[in-house]
């Protein structure tokens, strides 16, 4: 059948695949340390119908050729690292990273993951961990009884313990970056794990060797601009309709063939 | 049959390649720094004995319409926009040099500056690795500076530069990557008064309204072509009726 009718149809996907990206942006708008997505499109590979610069006759060359594209694909949907802006909270357990890096979490089956969340708490032991109950590493217990938590820009977790005059460390969070990113692949609970494309991860001190610095009491709230998803949303939609308008025209010129001959 | 049905069919065919050929342009109309191809008919004479009446329309690709598209503003460091007319240079898949205007930047872990789509772009001395850093700024005409890690701020270094190139339009045309190579195959000279916006992305070039409007043309262009098969063929029976025995 045409071929049209097909380039129409992955252009379709495509932005039905960006549209999905937008609404999980929207719907992440209010997700701490949410990172927006964007889906990277790719023109397909293109096809040569007739060889530009081939022979028309022994002394002419074809001056030019057919070539003809294929349509269009989502090549990536990449988050964007930029900063969140800061909330105040006030809570103790809450942290931000003001700058590079991502907290190290470990989850259930063992491996380690990534995220940006700092809104901790601890479980019945004391130890420091996400809302999901999987602990940070370095792990840190904060010890029965402890009057206030303070956490240092450097990452330092003291408390003040009761009866005694001044704070006591017990552990310092450290952070981990990646070279790339925008390679980590998110797998939901506002957690990504380290992938090929993202390097390994390189742990340090906030603040240190381009690391960014904690900020306790403080969360980042999700980088999405809504004004943009909203544009982002419109252009997706109008697109959409332009692709399946064009399924439309050619669907009309198969029919008018088949009517008329 | 009379040859007129032939031509009517070249005439629906080539549309329908025409018709392949804008709906590609459609379809890549969200695809950072997308060129249009533009399409032309031509007509190419059947000669042969008798009267010159068969003339084939036929379709050819007439380039690429290589006017800038609107940039958008996305605030992400590694995004690069050309201002005006120019490209960057990026490894094509057979080691050669190619030329893209999509500057949707990244590093792989390896240190090495890739486009979205993964081809390598170019620098001063082939492919642009660049050591762990801290920071990274693009600057207006394609230098990268560097921050490198486990130092402070004082010490930025310029890395590499970004190959930018502004080869004569006619020279160059679209391969089957989708990328831009020169049409005698060698490799364009670094242009130093290109400018790049950095934190913004290209988008499609493709005009709307106009591929919307090619589309109903040629929606209408092969009506009519399908209306001479009919019309053919109408004759073809008129005669036969003629020359009926009783």
């Amino acid at each position: 059948m045409t071929q049209a009718l097909w380039i129409a149809k992955t252009g379709l996907d495509a932005q039905q695949t960006r549209m999905a990206v937008v609404s999980n942006n929207l719907a992440n708008v209010n997700t701490t340390g949410f990172k927006q997505g964007r889906a990277v499109f790719e023109d397909l590979l293109y096809q040569n119908v007739r060889q530009s610069g081939g022979s028309s006759s022994q002394d002419t060359l074809l001056p030019t050729g057919v070539s003809l594209g294929t349509g269009v694909r989502v090549v990536a949907t990449e988050k964007l690292f930029t900063q969140g802006s800061i909330l105040n909270t006030e809570r103790a357990l809450d942290v931000a990273i003001s700058g590079r890096g991502f907290f190290q979490i470990l989850k259930p089956d063992g491996e380690l993951a990534y995220t940006r969340d700092g809104a901790f708490q601890t479980n019945d032991q004391g130890q420091l961990v996400t809302s999901s109950g999987y602990i940070v590493q370095p792990g840190i217990s904060i010890p029965e009884g402890a009057q206030s938590i303070t956490i240092g820009r450097d990452g330092i977790v003291s408390v003040k313990l009761d009866g005694q005059t001044s704070t006591t460390q017990v552990g310092v969070i450290e952070i981990a970056d990646f070279i790339n990113p925008s390679g980590l692949q998110a797998v939901g609970e506002n957690l990504y794990v380290e992938t090929a494309s993202s390097g390994p991860s390189q742990s340090g001190t906030p603040g240190l060797n381009g690391l960014g610095s904690l900020l306790g009491g403080n969360l980042e709230g999700s980088n999405v601009n809504v004004v943009a998803e909203l544009v982002n949303m419109i252009e997706t939609q109008r697109a959409y309709e332009m692709n399946s308008k064009a399924i439309t025209t050619n669907d009309q010129m198969m029919q008018y063939i088949n009517n008329n001959l | 049959m009379d040859e007129m049905i032939y031509t009517a069919m070249t005439g629906a065919k080539q549309t329908e390649i025409a018709q392949a050929i804008n709906t590609n342009n459609l379809a890549n109309i969200s695809t950072t720094g997308f060129r249009a191809d533009l399409h032309a008919f031509s007509s190419s004479p059947i000669d042969g004995p008798g009267v010159e009446t068969r003339v084939n329309a036929v379709v050819e690709s007439y380039g690429t319409d290589m006017s800038s598209g609107s940039i958008v503003n996305t605030g992400r460091d590694l995004d690069i926009a050309i201002q005006g007319d120019g490209f960057i240079a990026v490894q094509s898949a057979d080691g050669g040099e190619a030329y893209t205007r999509a500057g949707d930047l990244r590093v792989e872990p390896g240190g090495l500056l890739t486009t979205g789509s993964g081809h390598l772009v170019l620098g001063n001395g082939g492919p642009i690795a660049l050591p762990p850093s801290v920071s990274l700024t693009i600057g207006g005409d394609g230098t990268i500076s560097i921050q490198p890690l486990g130092s402070g701020p004082e010490t930025i270094t310029i890395a590499d530069r970004i190959k930018l190139v502004n080869p004569d339009p006619t020279t160059v045309s679209k391969g089957a990557d989708g990328l831009f190579h020169l049409s005698d195959g060698g490799i364009a000279d670094a242009d130093a008064t290109i400018k790049i916006t950095n934190g913004a992305l290209e988008q499609s070039n493709v005009n709307v309204a106009l591929t919307l409007a090619n589309m109903i043309e040629l929606a209408r262009q092969y009506e009519s072509q399908v209306n001479l098969i009919k019309s053919s063929e109408d004759n073809a029976d008129a005669a036969a009726q003629l020359l009926k025995m009783n």
